[in-house]
């Protein structure tokens, strides 16, 4: 096997900032914005420092498909302990509809093109919560996927993976390659410290184009229109139950 | 919420009766710390875990932790990446590539982003800028709002004086730019990048370092990975020293490193103590039809008293969407311990001068920052050996004005000019290890800077009289407009803003009217909107030098004016869960560092220390 782990990470805005949508409602403000590393990437860059410190994988590649400033996305993952980066370049139009299926395709077509062992993503991005580009990618290999893991052990050619479902707890056991997406307490993901900045500075990130991959970044999905929820209404107390079942059924609900 | 401050003054009443219960002495409104220890049923809750209060050498949790720090060495460190940092930065590497010399510059910023804690009101007076980038236009620098209209007023409950904008008078805005200051500073980042500075945002300066000759060494970057209770986690990290030849810090209005720095090198001695105003502003898109950019509106009176120092700002600029900045400022000399600056701001905008304006708009942004007041005669000694002081650290606000940022610019390059000449200087022999470099200060004296802010001194000492805010007027119509600042005496500060605050019990408590959710709004929603969060799980950065003081102090004697005064409602009194009496909870999470507690504590027993890097509020364009 190689050894090579491939991780996707996601800029995405900061989960502490107040989201505004823009005047014209064609999408949120992002300009000037603080953004970072999406929180279930930077567990699942953890996974994979974790797995080559243990030496069971050898090298950690991390991808970010994006305009120029994903750069800093990935520099974070560097300064984490990946070993050198990949920044797909998409920009302008293809940027703002590029969703699971073209990252997908991108995934799926580095992991053939670097002989990835193991793809490591996060569950799903806390900007659209779509919770797709996993399972569309290791479809699109034809490999076994482990999604909201909570537990990665490697055992020789085979990957256990205990994911958190609704039920509880599941244990699988699925073949390498493998895709594997990182759920909230799959671990503590570290710091990344000044002096590991600099030294990730020194690290390579190649530029490479969805056409050099052979992607089409066309989008299947128009977004017509984005709103704010609606604002939440006052609520009304009654006094009786006979009120109550009243109220309900003048509002149409009963 | 506030359950404290939602009790009616009855309550507080009762609360305050229940405490002095038990005592049985002369005077119960005085409790002293022995005092409330020996007679009250409760002890107090430890609040401060920060290893600045409890050292850790002595923490057997810390036992065999590895505490070796990596190093690395620069010519020049900066401290800030707000206008004076960033100034210093671009004119260190402008000099270095002109006289092509190798200069290594490293910068490091708290804020996730370059910008992202900077906020004022601005309106930039572009002298610095010019001097700085004189083809600053052709670089896309975001100054697209020059001054067209400029409004004073004099407000009162329900109506407005107009006072005439004349030529001369310091506030008058011709030929300067209402800018969003985080905007401009982002911009000066781009360019220092592109010069070759190293930025760092995301990595707070925690810790001055010192060689053994007692110079300044550099500075240590903020440790990672401590726990709320002040243990380490598995994911500790030591911070990294940066060490440089001179260190220049520039941390702002009332720099906590700055505030080390005065004690360890005696740098006030001979300055009066600085004094301070915090600033609160919000962004609003408005109705189209009320837009008109360029526009500069500022207002005193209404609806602060004529003793309380402070004003409003409103301003539209001219960036594509109809925006105004708005804030209002209140000096933190103010006496009334009831008195909530927030509060004061959101019932400012119900004005009807001001009202028309915001209805049908939407408010998008909000933040708070302290600044300086003291001008020329709170100025510290600017230079010690290995480091130096630039822009509001040390303070070079221009009152009147109501303007800094040109001469913190200025400062910055100042301090880059001579620091450059004398690391450059092949045949220097320094008596210390890190460079003293006293021109700097010499050449601030001989500067702009200084025949600025000379002729405005007396100004703003001037409204300490009984007329307060008019006699302030008057002196300034006569000594600034006519004698433009020639009188040969110099006013005085009176001392301390924290020495300021009566006693509860001697002032009347404000009553403030309700948030209407369409033009003021309530504390907790605007904490919200300024996107401030930090990483939870780490010791308060609000440090107490004593746990015990704010209840048996700051609340038994001013009511906790911090739960007023502070902006993001990080102070709460709230009732102990068992027993009679309160605590003080510290919500550091929401802090907007705006260092206004640091400042007016009136026991000064509150130390604002930095956070982990990369928390605090986000603003954007503020």
């Amino acid at each position: 096997m190689s050894g090579r782990v491939l991780v996707g990470v996601k800029r995405v805005i900061d989960y502490a900032v107040k989201i505004r949508v823009k005047p014209d409602h064609s999408g949120v403000v992002t300009d000037g914005v603080k953004h970072s590393m999406n929180p279930f990437c930077e567990i699942a860059v953890e996974e994979a420092v974790k797995l080559k410190e243990k030496k069971l994988i050898k090298e950690v590649v991390a991808v970010s498909c994006g305009p120029q400033q994903v750069q800093e996305t990935i520099r974070t993952a560097l300064a984490m302990g990946a070993d050198r980066g990949i920044h797909v370049e998409v920009s302008g139009k293809d940027y703002d509809n590029m969703g699971p299926l073209q990252v997908s395709k991108i995934m799926a077509a580095l992991a053939k093109k670097e002989e990835a062992q193991l793809v490591i993503l996060g569950k799903q991005a806390i900007d659209d919560d779509c919770n797709q580009t996993g399972q569309m990618t290791a479809a699109l290999l034809d490999w076994p996927q482990g999604t909201f893991a909570s537990e990665v052990t490697l055992e020789g050619d085979k990957v256990k993976v205990v994911r958190e479902i609704d039920g509880g707890l599941e244990t699988i056991k699925i073949n390498t390659p493998a895709v594997v997406t990182a759920d909230l307490r799959l671990n503590t993901p570290r710091y990344a410290t000044l002096p590991n900045i600099m030294k990730a500075k020194k690290k390579k990130i190649a530029n490479v184009k969805p056409a050099d991959l052979g992607v089409d970044m066309a989008s299947r999905v128009e977004v017509l229109r984005v709103d704010e929820p609606p604002q939440r209404q006052a609520g009304m107390k009654v006094e009786t139950v006979e009120d109550l079942v009243g109220k309900l059924k003048e509002a149409g609900r009963i | 919420m506030f359950p404290a401050s939602r009790y009616s003054i009855q309550a507080h009443r009762c609360i305050r009766a229940l405490k002095t219960v038990p005592a049985d002495h002369a005077a119960p409104q005085l409790y002293t710390v022995v005092h409330r220890r020996t007679c009250s049923s409760v002890t107090t809750p430890r609040i401060t875990t920060h290893y600045t209060i409890h050292p850790r050498d002595k923490d057997p949790r810390w036992e065999g932790v590895e505490m070796e720090r990596f190093a690395d060495e620069a010519d020049v460190v900066i401290v800030g990446g707000g206008p004076a940092g960033l100034s210093a930065a671009i004119r260190l590497k402008q000099l270095a590539n002109e006289q092509e010399k190798e200069l290594r510059v490293c910068l490091v910023e708290k804020a996730s982003q370059i910008g992202a804690h900077t906020l004022s009101g601005a309106c930039l007076e572009p002298s610095a800028l010019i001097e700085l980038f004189p083809d600053w236009k052709e670089r896309g620098a975001p100054l697209h709002t020059p001054v067209t209209e400029d409004v004073f007023s004099i407000l009162t409950e329900k109506y407005r004086i107009p006072v005439p904008m004349l030529p001369g008078l310091p506030m008058n805005n011709h030929g300067n730019y209402i800018v969003r200051l985080g905007n401009f500073v982002r911009w000066l980042g781009e360019q220092a990048e592109e010069l070759g500075v190293e930025l760092y945002p995301g990595y707070a300066a925690a810790e001055v370092l010192f060689h053994e000759d007692g110079s300044v060494k550099g500075i240590a970057t903020n440790d990672v990975g401590i726990a709320k209770d002040g243990s380490p986690k598995d994911v500790f990290e030591r911070g990294m020293e940066l060490h440089a030849k001179v260190t220049m810090f520039g941390e702002g209005c009332h720099g906590h490193l700055a505030k080390q720095l005065y004690k360890q090198f005696n740098l006030r001695e001979n300055c009066e103590p600085q004094t301070y105003a915090i600033g609160l502003k919000e962004v609003w898109t408005i109705d189209e039809k009320k837009w008109r950019p360029g526009r500069v509106e500022h207002s005193v009176g209404w609806p602060l008293n004529r003793n309380t120092y402070g004003g409003s700002f409103l301003y539209h600029l001219n960036e594509g969407e109809p925006l105004v900045a708005l804030g209002f400022v209140v000096g933190l000399d103010y006496t009334n311990p009831y008195l909530s600056p927030f509060r004061e701001f959101q019932r400012w905008k119900h004005h009807p001068f001001v009202a028309p304006t915001l209805e049908g708009g939407n408010r998008i942004a909000y933040g708070a920052r302290a600044l300086n007041e003291g001008g020329i005669q709170s100025i510290p000694k600017l230079t010690f050996p290995g480091g130096m002081l630039i822009g509001c650290s040390p303070g070079f606000m221009n009152v009147p004005k109501i303007k800094g940022t040109h001469t913190a610019m200025k400062s910055g390059m100042l301090a880059a000019e001579s620091a450059f000449a004398k690391i450059t200087d092949e045949n220097l022999n320094s008596e210390t290890t890190g460079l003293h470099v006293p021109e700097y200060a010499e050449n601030l004296k001989k500067s702009w800077i200084w025949k600025e802010l000379h002729a405005v001194r007396n100004i703003r000492p001037s409204f300490h009289n009984y007329f307060g805010l008019y006699g302030g007027m008057v002196y300034t119509g006569i000594f600034y407009w006519v004698l433009r600042g020639k009188e040969p005496w110099t006013l005085k500060h009176c001392g301390l803003d924290s020495a300021q605050l009566k006693p509860a019990k001697d002032c009347t408590p404000i009553e403030y009217p309700k948030p209407d959710g369409k033009i003021s709004f309530d504390l907790l929603s605007s904490v919200a909107l300024s996107g401030t969060n930090h990483e939870g799980d780490q010791p308060a950065h609000l440090t107490l030098k004593d746990d015990s003081v704010p209840v048996a102090r700051n609340l038994a004697i001013y009511d906790g004016p911090e739960q007023r005064f502070c902006p993001a409602g990080v102070y709460e009194y709230v009732p102990l869960e068992t027993g009679e009496g309160m605590r003080l909870q510290i919500n550091a999470q929401n802090c907007v560092h705006c260092k206004t507690c640091d400042i007016k504590d009136p026991s000064q027993n509150i130390n604002w220390v930095v956070p982990e890097g990369s928390g605090g509020p986000a603003y954007n364009g503020m």
